[in-house]
């Protein structure tokens, strides 16, 4: 493989922002036929290199040299017409088109003054064989999976007669299984003979996929490795210059005899949730894993009021209660974690400040008014505590990185005082240092007595941070493993009970 | 965030100088715009744009609109003037009636917006549409002037402390707006009603999966917004010879022109009650100023128009440099 010339190669790629070097001398290529992995923390400079090289941003100084020929794009089009084309980690589709008129937006095919929708449709389906991906081209996008979603994203990309395909993140919103398919893709489309960049966070991933991994740091280019070659600690050190996998727990941190301070019983709401029954107790971080659709979101939402219930009763503490809002749930100490922090989770352009006490301003009241002191103050204690980074209380959430933003969720429920706080996929969208201090104050915070459920779809997280596991199929609890037994293929099997 | 204050800061800090810059082109070429009184009427007609502003500046931070606020001012005015002259009502009651009246067209509009989740935009252009269906059933009704008796409310809007020569003079209603201003600048940043309408502008799932009570907020914004609709009835019908029956349609669109002036989000989720009275002031001067200057009135619209699309673009320009350091 190291014989074939490298279809794309940029060099010495220098590029500053006010105030950033995002770019230092950073070089980079790819081959035809292989998949070439960019890693790198969040803010590592791997997105701001593909916006530079798809002409998002222009490059301050270095030469972009693209078969054979030095080339500049000026915008996603002129790139996409060349044969470079980015899968984005968030979709860009439009939901209410379907999935043909999704394909072809902007590029539409015509018959005199008339959107040739057939065509469009035929030609999707042509597309959706080649890549032997089951959809239908007259669904409505937003009818669709993510998974599906993501599969129309690299149909678009094909039909562009790509060279050189780049998926960033592709695997961040995906089940399991879905993975698999995007693997057996890509995979296919190496063996046509494309060049792909593959930029994830996930190492598992990079090992199983690719040829040769390019890791950056700070904006730097620090080096390439083959993939077979190196070991996944050997990529984190080139990325974060220090080893930080931990090992999973083999058995529950939980006394036997610890309260239980949450039951659901007979959970329902809707087709997502039918008849959850769960126990979480003190300390405990009870996991929920499954797959993308299993009801686990659904499950959350419903227990936290945020959506509707049709039945099933919940006790705190021993004691029943109601819940049929959001404002009950926060009432009895329960603190809810979203896993989509830009929508659900903070308030993005305001402080860390605003943020924080955003669930508890009463306590922060004099009077009618908001007692600002007191609120910094409180607000500074959890900065230091949590250890966020950032330069100071009145920072807005928006500058800061993912982690961090995270750190201001949970420092918000710790101001609430919530004692049993649902994490839905807390580390989704983090990068891997970040992930383990967000896994070191999951530890603590249990260890301080408040009781966690932890939803995640990465299976790593779930046999590393759960004391027991509650595995969810098809809006179904379909099994409960302890820690001490439980392994990914149990937990895949009862994950995948109902699918044939 | 130092330097995002500096840019925040800038918009109304531009507004000022616009607002500067009208003042000395009206003074140095109309020698009218120089006399006290002619500066005097202008304020006079800017109280109810001013109390109108104030009080949509809320449903827009919440990323909504409030369009019924014209037409609902002159139908209230219209309600409470027949009321006087032909009922006798005191005009004490009168003005609290117009705020009252406000008040629950405010709460129809928030219950449809923040309970219903009709879109703002349809909920308040029906209530528009009602407010000045009611409003043309009703007849010219004078409210007594200046002279007659009962005529002492014209004296918050039109009257001015002091005596002697007028350029001592001040006018009471300005100084009634202003203290408004301040004290809504005040909820808008030291309360929590002010903190969550901020807040639901900016994301309000969040606000409402933060165990808040999102619907109350919701729904008050449009209240306070409907309040000072009803203020806004009694000013009018202070400056106002006659109040048109089935007016008032339109009137509100110089209101939330001078709120985007004065630095509010077209999205929400940012604004002071400040930046609205300068806002307000650009629009009132161009509105009231340029025939001084021997323009013609059409040309307050076209210049109007112009100067708010300045104010979003500068929005905008913040949101893509916002984006950008992200």
């Amino acid at each position: 493989m190291a014989a074939t010339e490298a279809i794309l190669t940029m060099e010495n790629i220098d590029k500053t922002f006010p105030g950033v070097h995002a770019l230092d001398h950073v070089h980079f290529d790819v081959r035809s036929g292989e998949v070439h992995a960019l890693m790198g923390e969040n803010g590592a400079g791997k997105s701001t290199l593909m916006k530079v090289l798809t002409g998002i941003y222009s490059k301050d100084s270095g030469t972009i040299t693209y078969e054979g020929k030095e080339v500049e794009y000026h915008n996603t089009r002129e790139a996409q017409d060349a044969g470079i084309v980015i899968v984005h980690q968030e979709l860009n589709m439009v939901g209410d088109l379907t999935v043909a008129q999704n394909i072809f937006i902007g590029r539409e095919f015509m018959k005199g003054f008339r959107i040739d929708d057939k065509k469009m449709i035929e030609e999707s389906r042509k597309l959706f064989e080649e890549l032997k991906i089951d959809i239908n081209p007259r669904d409505k996008m937003s009818d669709l999976t993510v998974g599906k979603q993501q599969m129309c994203e690299i149909a678009k990309a094909i039909s562009h007669q790509a060279k050189v395909i780049i998926f960033d993140e592709p695997s961040a919103a995906l089940t399991e299984k879905e993975i698999e398919d995007l693997f057996l893709i890509i995979r296919d489309l190496r063996a046509k003979g494309l060049a792909i960049v593959y930029i994830s966070h996930r190492m598992d991933e990079i090992k199983v996929i690719t040829d040769r991994v390019t890791v950056m740091r700070d904006g730097g280019y620090v080096g390439t490795l083959i993939t077979k070659d190196c070991t996944k600690d050997d990529i984190i050190n080139m990325m974060v210059g220090r080893v930080i996998y931990e090992e999973p727990k083999t058995e529950s941190h939980v006394p036997k005899d610890a309260p239980v301070v949450l039951k659901v019983e007979h959970l329902n709401a809707g087709r997502m949730v039918q008849d959850v029954s769960f126990e979480l107790r003190k300390g405990e971080i009870l996991g929920f894993s499954g797959l993308m659709g299993a009801g686990r979101t659904e499950t959350a939402r419903a227990l936290f009021g945020a959506d509707p219930k049709t039945g099933g009763d919940i006790y705190v503490n021993g004691e029943k209660v109601t819940i049929n809002s959001p404002q009950d749930a926060v009432k009895h100490g329960i603190g809810y974690l979203s896993e989509d922090r830009k929508r659900f989770g903070i308030v993005v352009q305001k402080t860390i400040t605003e943020n924080s006490t955003l669930a508890s301003m009463e306590n922060y009241m004099n009077g009618p008014f908001i007692d600002k002191a007191a609120e910094k103050e409180v607000t500074e204690k959890y900065i230091k505590e949590l250890s966020t980074k950032t330069p100071g209380a009145d920072q807005l959430v928006v500058n800061l990185s993912g982690g961090n933003q995270q750190k201001v969720v949970i420092a918000k429920w710790l101001v609430r005082n919530c004692d049993i706080l649902i994490f839905d996929e807390p580390t989704r969208g983090i990068d891997v240092g970040a992930k383990n201090e967000i896994y070191k104050l999951m530890n603590r915070l249990t260890a301080e007595g408040k009781s966690i459920i932890m939803i995640s779809s990465e299976m790593t997280e779930i046999l590393r941070m759960s004391d027991r596991i509650v595995i969810m199929c098809e809006g179904k609890k379909t099994g409960e493993l302890d820690i001490s037994e439980a392994t990914q293929e149990k937990i895949m099997t009862k994950a995948t009970r109902d699918i044939s | 965030m130092t330097k995002k204050k500096s840019i925040l800061a800038d918009q109304r800090v531009i507004v000022c100088l616009v607002i500067a810059a009208l003042v000395i082109i009206y003074f140095i070429f109309s020698p009218e715009f120089r006399q006290y009184s002619s500066i005097l009427s202008m304020l006079d007609f800017s109280y109810y744009d001013i109390l109108m502003a104030i009080g949509v500046t809320f449903p827009l931070i919440t990323a909504g609109v409030d369009l019924s606020i014209g037409t609902g001012m002159v139908c209230y005015a219209l309600i409470a003037g027949r009321l006087i002259r032909d009922f006798n009502l005191p005009v004490v009651l009168a003005m609290l009636l117009c705020v009252l009246m406000g008040c629950v067209v405010g709460f129809a509009n928030g219950f449809l917006i923040g309970v219903m989740n009709l879109p703002p935009f349809l909920a308040t252009l029906c209530t528009c549409m009602i407010t000045r269906g009611i409003g043309s059933m009703i007849m010219a009704t004078p409210w007594p002037t200046n002279k007659q008796p009962g005529g002492w409310f014209h004296s918050i809007f039109k009257l001015t402390f002091g005596t002697g020569r007028s350029a001592t003079k001040i006018p009471i209603g300005f100084v009634l707006v202003v203290l408004l201003v301040i004290l809504m600048e005040f909820v808008l940043n030291h309360t929590k009603f002010g903190r969550y309408t901020i807040a639901i502008g900016s994301n309000k799932e969040a606000v409402i999966l933060s165990g808040i009570n999102v619907k109350f907020y919701h729904v008050m914004a449009y209240v306070i917004c409907g309040c000072f609709a009803g203020l806004a009835a009694v000013a009018y019908a202070a400056v106002v010879p006659t109040i048109q029956p089935g007016t008032g349609a339109g009137l509100e669109l110089d209101a939330i022109g001078g709120v985007f002036v004065g630095g509010v989000s077209a999205r929400g989720g940012y604004g002071s009650v400040l930046g609205t009275l300068a806002g307000v002031m650009v629009i009132v001067l161009l509105k009231t100023g340029l025939p001084y200057v021997g323009l013609q009135a059409n040309w307050q619209q076209i210049i109007t128009g112009m100067v708010l699309i300045g104010a979003v673009m500068i929005d905008v320009a913040k949101r893509r440099r916002m984006a950008k350091e992200q």
